[in-house]
């Protein structure tokens, strides 16, 4: 499929034929970007760095229900997974992330609530034409024009956004608004070259994790665990705010006779993640729970699915109340190697 | 939604089910057969899996399979009473349901150990994953080169299974040797803890599998003395638990190390094993 050229007059026309149909798009809530749903009329505006939660919560919300029951009843009442669902504006970062994601729930047994609801959302990805200040996407796989993950990609070229359909569901999307599109010529791909290239020479922050994954074992009892997990509180934002964090835990909710089985995001940063029902815990301390974190995304996930299960997309450095940062742990862990 | 949905558990009604210990923490085992019978046929386990068993409105556990399938279309579970699940479980009686998803986990490799004998050591709870592979290895006495069960708990209070040693010490291929830490009026077997009776039971590791099953501590010793009587790595097996959600390698929390117990496990040779750096944390 051929490159296609949107001029940005033409933005809040293209917005029009998807809004209202359960499109959602980053939008300003309080202080931060948050995919919300675009309804008919509103034109989402494309200048942001990224939004503070990613929308992996598209294809794996906080709380879901598995199923419902009458206590006292065997009969289970699967839930409906809602319809297609257009997610635009998703950073290569976080798209990447949920093909990451995806492998895990593919893994032997495939997870319906996941690999369903994944399957009705079409992915509009907008290539970063400006880095965040701890983005470091290019050191684990990624680019700021990845189009892993994604059904369609935009770049913005200035006076208009460069469409490239990645899949089927790309085209289709592109199809809906051929009336609008003209065919890109020389110029524009010459163009979108050179912005990209130029995003990925703004990424200031790196990680080198050749050795990482086959040395970390080694590093088992190393110091660097205490220390670098010695300020953190426990909290779990690194792993709710983490696009490729997919662990959760799955409870009962019972209101007089009407009960459902729901599951939600939990974070091996809590103590009661891996508490035994006798008291013992495997990972005690936050020392062992940041090791874990860390051995999850860079060792024991690239083991499993060939893949870093970290997409660089900074959340954890930007929003951890105690400055503790992902990058800084790597260097520390490579110098240790 | 599609048909297959792993998390949608199945249900079986309790045909029996009786204390094998009292106290706090008492372990009650519960015989349950499918209430379809679509699913009752379907249904196939091996020595050494589990299954998520629960009750609606409460949640799920991970319990070990504690039957051979050589014994029946049954499945026996015993369930220590713990944590909500485990105490909403003693509270049903016979007839009542559970909800059964399963089974997980890998196995016992106990076809490879045709022509072989087996030395099962057992702790208090950790003989319900064992008691497979005697029932199997009873089933199947002329493959096995011979079976010799330790098992040892706290107290004779403190062991299951009680009313099945009886029959094995009449057997020549078959021994059972009993232990418990602290002397009590009337126990005619042994005194101490299980890795010492193993270490002068002596048992020789030439053509013999050792399995292991019980307190951290104590597989730690275990595997300690195995190595003292010369056992090789890849003779050595146990089986492993950890908190589960899901059993099927998604919720994430029961990993050692990058081994998910509930999928690459609760099965592992102690050559993998010993590389696992929280097998035992």
């Amino acid at each position: 499929m051929s490159a296609m050229l949107l001029s940005k007059e033409k933005w809040p026309q293209f917005v029009g034929k998807f809004a209202g149909k359960n499109l959602w798009a980053p939008k300003l809530e309080g202080e931060a970007m948050r995919f919300s749903p675009v309804e008919e009329g509103e034109t989402p505006l494309l200048e942001f760095s990224n939004t503070r939660i990613p929308p992996k919560s598209a294809a794996f919300p906080q709380t879901e229900t598995m199923f419902r029951f009458q206590l006292g009843n065997q009969e289970i009442k699967l839930p409906e997974l809602g319809e297609e669902m257009i997610l635009m504006g998703i950073r290569p970062c976080d798209a990447r992330a949920m093909s990451i994601v995806e492998k895990l729930f593919r893994w032997d047994y495939d997870d319906p609530y996941y690999l369903e609801r994944r399957n009705l959302i079409t992915l509009i990805g907008l290539a970063c034409n400006e880095p965040g200040l701890n983005c470091f996407c290019s050191s684990v796989g990624g680019a700021p024009d990845s189009t892993e993950g994604l059904d369609l990609l935009m770049v913005d070229l200035g006076d208009s956004f460069l469409m490239e359909a990645v899949t089927p569901k790309g085209e289709a999307v592109l199809k809906e608004a051929e009336d609008l599109l003209e065919k890109a010529g020389s110029e524009a791909l010459k163009s979108r070259e050179a912005i990209t290239a130029e995003a990925g020479s703004k990424i200031r922050r790196t990680v080198d994790h050749k050795g990482i994954p086959e040395g970390l074992p080694a590093l088992w009892d190393d110091p660097l665990w205490a220390r670098v997990s010695a300020s953190c509180i426990g909290c779990g934002t690194c792993t709710y705010l983490c696009p490729t964090c997919h662990c959760f835990d799955i409870q009962d909710e019972v209101e007089g006779f009407e009960a459902r089985r729901c599951r939600m995001w939990d974070s091996c940063m809590f103590e009661e993640y891996s508490l035994h029902t006798s008291g013992h815990n495997p990972r005690p301390t936050r020392r062992e729970r940041t090791r874990n974190r860390i051995n999850h995304k860079y060792n024991y996930y690239v083991d499993k699915f060939d893949v870093i299960a970290c997409v660089g997309c900074g959340r954890c450095i930007n929003l951890c109340p105690v400055n503790i940062d992902i990058v800084e742990i790597l260097r520390q862990v490579k110098e240790a190697l | 939604m599609t048909a297959e949905n792993p998390y949608i558990p199945n249900f079986a009604t309790i045909e029996d089910s009786w204390y094998e210990t009292g106290g706090d923490r008492c372990i009650k085992t519960f015989k349950v057969v499918f209430t379809d019978p679509a699913v009752r046929d379907g249904w196939s386990h091996k020595p050494g899996q589990c299954a998520m068993i629960g009750v609606l409105g409460e949640g799920e556990s991970m319990i070990s399979i504690s039957c051979s399938p050589t014994e029946g279309k049954f499945l026996r579970f015993s369930v220590m009473k713990m944590g909500k699940v485990t105490q909403a479980l003693h509270k049903l009686e016979t007839g009542d349901q559970i909800s059964v998803r399963g089974p997980y986990g890998n196995s016992f490799p106990i076809d490879e150990w045709q022509g072989k004998k087996i030395l099962t050591i057992g702790g208090g709870i950790g003989q319900a994953p064992l008691r497979p592979i005697v029932e199997y290895v009873k089933a199947n006495r002329d493959k096995y080169a011979g079976l010799t069960m330790i098992y040892g708990a706290r107290s004779s209070g403190d062991l299951c299974f009680k009313g099945e040693f009886d029959e094995m010490s009449k057997c020549d291929d078959l021994s059972c040797h009993l232990t418990i830490d602290i002397e009590e009026e009337g126990w005619s077997h042994n005194v101490g803890f299980v890795p010492q009776m193993l270490l002068d039971l002596n048992p020789s590791p030439e053509n013999t599998i050792a399995v292991t099953c019980g307190p951290p501590i104590m597989i730690r010793f275990v595997l300690e003395n195995l190595k003292k009587l010369g056992f090789s790595d890849d003779q050595i097996y146990t089986t492993l638990e950890n908190r589960m959600k899901c059993g099927i390698g998604k919720c994430g929390r029961c990993n050692a190390g990058g081994m998910y117990v509930c999928k690459d496990g609760p099965v592992f040779n102690y050559s993998v094993l010993k590389n696992i750096p929280e097998a035992f944390a």
